[in-house]
């Protein structure tokens, strides 16, 4: 077939032109990372000569969703999750312990703490909002995907910019942006799949059958678009050289930082909220069986929401040499924030209005519950803590940590959970979940995790903030700087705690959901029992009179 | 979703049924945070006010603080320095705006798990440096930083050191040509002990100049790294602000 021969001697080219760069690099990275990109042509042709269905058109029936990518991220998504809170657990095991730093340069905190956040922001949670965006689209459009190749392209393109941006890490090759380290061509990379997402996304949505486009791809299409946006002008930079790793950003020092927390502060607001909402407005109503409550707060919630989330950036950088007026505004716009970010908590809350006994019942339910109360707990605490008082306090210390693990792992975490959980058994068509009571144990063992986390590292926080700026009665700073170090050790030993409760919960999660896959069915207790009570079912025989209770 | 009476004028049915507009409208909302709150950054004066000293990095110090970057330092080293009491007395006068003007990319940080380090420069001697990075805890038994001993072992490789020159100054950092064409040349004389270092010191003022990590026959990534963390803060002179601002 032509078509065949074309695709794989344009991916052999590929190869080639990657083999080039390779034999041309200026840094063992840049080689390492060429190699990997030249692996993964050479894997993409052999596919597509062994008749792999790259373009998704084996099977083509317009009558049924096509769902094998999403398939395929659910298996992602788990996988990266629990790769993700592994990498944080030892992270976490390092501050506490620094000997596990190994003495190697590949394993020291300053390498695997990138690794860490980029795996759990964009490995597991980038791949659970790629495969529910693709299943959510298609479902709410009642209209197979658009450009089926494309798709498939979009997700092993995503996972290649997830394996060339974790080895990075560890060789070393960083832009030394927080959550923007990876190189400017793998942020080359990353855009071309961007677009690509955005065509298969938005393509879906111009084929649907329903006249509607549902609230859920609104914030869907939100995020992708706006993701587009922070992540080029953020990672603008011009390398040393063609076949170098190394790049100077466009920006220095102020409009750096600022640029650089406009970003940060938004793949917060428009990856992890924005997209995690258009999760949220799918699923809940899927699971509770009830229509979204106000169609009317959803409006005013996302438009305001995304005007809103845009300005909060400079909240991150109170007191610096960030002009003053600019400050304000990101104060300003951030306390602000909190109200449409309680309009999604309350839209989401408020769909279980007269299904509230699920939450005693139905455990995908509870999950979701608490991922609501955790999303509404961290946007309060955030606006909180970007009041400039407040903020002179916090910064700098691990409270900000903590708050950042309260919407990870509580809100992202939990919604991307239960969402699996949802959507394992519909996939791979099975009867139900392997087990239910799993996923009760999952959910207090998570639950633990968060409040051992979040607790001690409010308490480490606010240690350190006090103490640096603890004055003795001889007008002089009390403790060192290593004094302070010192003293959180016990919270930095809970928070690790804490983190190995919420990994056990997400190894049991991943257990449930490979079980699911292989077809299996736990025999269990069933989570609610029918009630019946044989000795007070029967008639009442005369002369026996007792009142009726 | 309950169905609307038609209304004349605006309707957001309109935007529901075309993902063109909810696309651009979306676009719009997202962009005029960032248009009103970034753009005027780079054209606004009183945002880097002029302070004299501040200049480009040598070559080495250049090489260091990619070094710094590599590592990751910046995850728990803040180079920012706010202007609270208890900050200024424990760091050094608060971060000035022209400090970091030609940091591509800016190394302000966000976390403190280490003291801040904006001033860190001249406060420590090499000696001191190289041991606390080779072996954190024999210099500080508190701390938790990862030991860095093999920066001492690996030949300072930094690549053409012209052409990163070049690329910064493409992105606006005032290198000269004399600059980029000495900058290899720069870059092993600052830190080989007794090698003439006059020319370098007039293009770049205040840049120090000796082997830097004890051993004097290598150029090693340990030499890089101590001399931008003994330069760090050392530009501005702010012995000389403070006697016009406190006439005796």
């Amino acid at each position: 077939m032509p078509a065949t021969l074309a695709k794989s001697g344009g991916l052999f080219l590929a190869m080639i032109i990657a083999l080039f760069g390779m034999a041309q690099a200026q840094d063992t990275a840049f080689a390492v990372h060429m190699g990997i990109m030249a692996l993964a042509a050479l894997i993409a042709a052999l596919a597509v000569m062994k008749g792999a269905d790259v373009a998704g058109q084996m099977g083509h029936d317009e009558s049924v969703y096509d769902d094998a990518p999403v398939r395929w991220g659910v298996i992602a998504t788990t996988f990266w999750g629990v790769v993700g809170l592994a990498a944080g657990l030892f992270i976490a095991l390092q501050l506490a312990y620094p000997v596990l730093n190994l003495g190697l340069e590949y394993t020291s905190f300053g390498r695997l703490r990138p690794l860490h956040t980029s795996a759990v922001i964009f490995a597991f949670g980038g791949n659970a909002l790629l495969c529910t965006s693709f299943f959510v689209v298609q479902r709410t459009c009642r209209a197979r995907l658009a450009f089926p190749g494309m798709a498939r392209f979009v997700f092993w393109g995503y996972q290649l910019f997830i394996v060339l941006a974790a080895t990075g890490y560890l060789l070393g090759v960083t832009e030394a942006k927080e959550y923007a380290e990876p190189e400017w061509y793998v942020d080359l990379w990353l855009t071309v799949v961007w677009v690509a997402y955005l065509i298969v996304f938005g393509g879906t949505i111009i084929k649907r059958r329903e006249p509607h486009i549902y609230v859920a791809n609104w914030f869907y299409l939100a995020f992708i678009i706006t993701v587009a946006m922070l992540h080029i002008v953020n990672n603008l930079s011009l390398p040393v050289s063609l076949a170098g790793s190394k790049s100077y950003s466009a920006f220095a020092g102020v409009q750096d930082a600022l640029t650089q927390w406009w970003y940060g502060h938004n793949a917060v607001g428009f990856f992890l909220t924005a997209g995690f909402l258009a999760m949220m407005y799918y699923f809940v109503p899927k699971q509770a069986e009830r229509p979204v409550y106000s169609y009317r707060l959803s409006i005013i919630h996302f438009w305001s929401l995304i005007f809103l989330y845009i300005w909060a950036g400079p909240h991150h950088l109170h007191y610096t040499s960030l002009p003053d007026w600019a400050q304000s505004l990101g104060m300003v716009f951030s306390v602000m924030l909190w109200m449409p970010s309680w309009g999604g908590m309350i839209n989401g809350l408020m769909t279980l209005n007269g299904a509230w006994e699920k939450i005693r019942t139905d455990p995908i339910i509870r999950m979701m519950v608490l991922a609501l109360a955790f999303y509404g707990m961290s946007t309060f605490e955030g606006p909180m803590m970007s009041i400039k008082s407040v903020n002179s306090l916090s910064h700098y210390t691990d409270w900000t940590i903590g708050h950042v693990h309260s919407g990870a792992l509580g809100w992202n975490g939990m919604i991307t959970f239960a969402c699996m959980y949802y959507l394992a058994p519909r996939l791979w068509n099975r009867q139900r979940l392997y087990s239910l009571r799993l996923i009760n144990a999952h959910f207090w063992l998570a639950t633990a995790g968060i409040v051992f986390y979040t607790a001690s590292m409010w308490v480490a926080g606010l240690t350190q903030g006090l103490m640096w700026r603890e004055y003795g009665a001889d007008g002089y700073l009390v403790n060192s700087f290593a004094e302070t170090v010192a003293a959180i050790r016990p919270m930095f030993l809970l928070r690790a705690f804490g983190g190995g409760l919420y990994l056990a919960g997400a190894l049991v999660f991943a257990w449930n959901i490979a079980m699911t896959i292989a077809g299996r069915i736990r025999a269990e207790k069933p989570m609610t029992e029918t009630p019946y009570n044989p000795a007070a079912d029967r008639p009442l025989p005369a002369g026996n009179l007792q009142p009726a209770e | 979703m309950a169905s609307q009476p038609e209304k004349t004028g605006f309707s957001h049915r309109t935007l529901e049924r075309n993902i063109t507009l909810l696309g651009l409208c979306s676009l719009v909302a997202v962009a005029i945070g960032g248009i009103v709150e970034i753009a005027p950054l780079f054209w606004v004066d009183s945002t880097i006010e002029k302070v004299e000293g501040v200049r480009p990095y040598t070559p080495l110090e250049l090489a260091g603080r990619n070094i710094y970057m590599r590592e990751g330092c910046y995850v728990c080293h803040s180079q920012m320095v706010r202007p609270f009491k208890d900050e200024v007395e424990r760091y050094g006068h608060y971060s000035l705006a022209a400090e970091s003007m030609y940091d591509h990319p800016f190394q302000w940080g966000s976390k403190r798990t280490g003291p801040d380090l904006a001033r860190v420069g001249g406060r420590y001697s090499d000696e001191w440096h190289v041991g606390h990075l080779k072996n954190p805890r024999e210099a500080v038994p508190e701390s938790i930083m990862p030991p860095y001993a093999f920066l001492a072992e690996k030949p300072l490789n930094a690549g053409d050191m012209a052409a990163h020159l070049k690329a910064l100054r493409a992105v606006g950092v005032p290198y000269t040509d004399k600059d980029i064409e000495q900058a290899n040349a720069d870059l092993v004389a600052q830190a080989t002990p007794d090698a003439d270092i006059a020319d370098l010191q007039a293009r770049y003022p205040k840049s120090q100049g000796r082997d830097y990590d004890g051993n004097p026959a290598v150029v090693t990534e340990m030499d890089a790294l101590v001399a931008y963390l003994q330069m760090l803060g050392t530009l501005v002179d702010f012995k000389a602000g403070e006697a016009q601002e406190q006439p005796k």
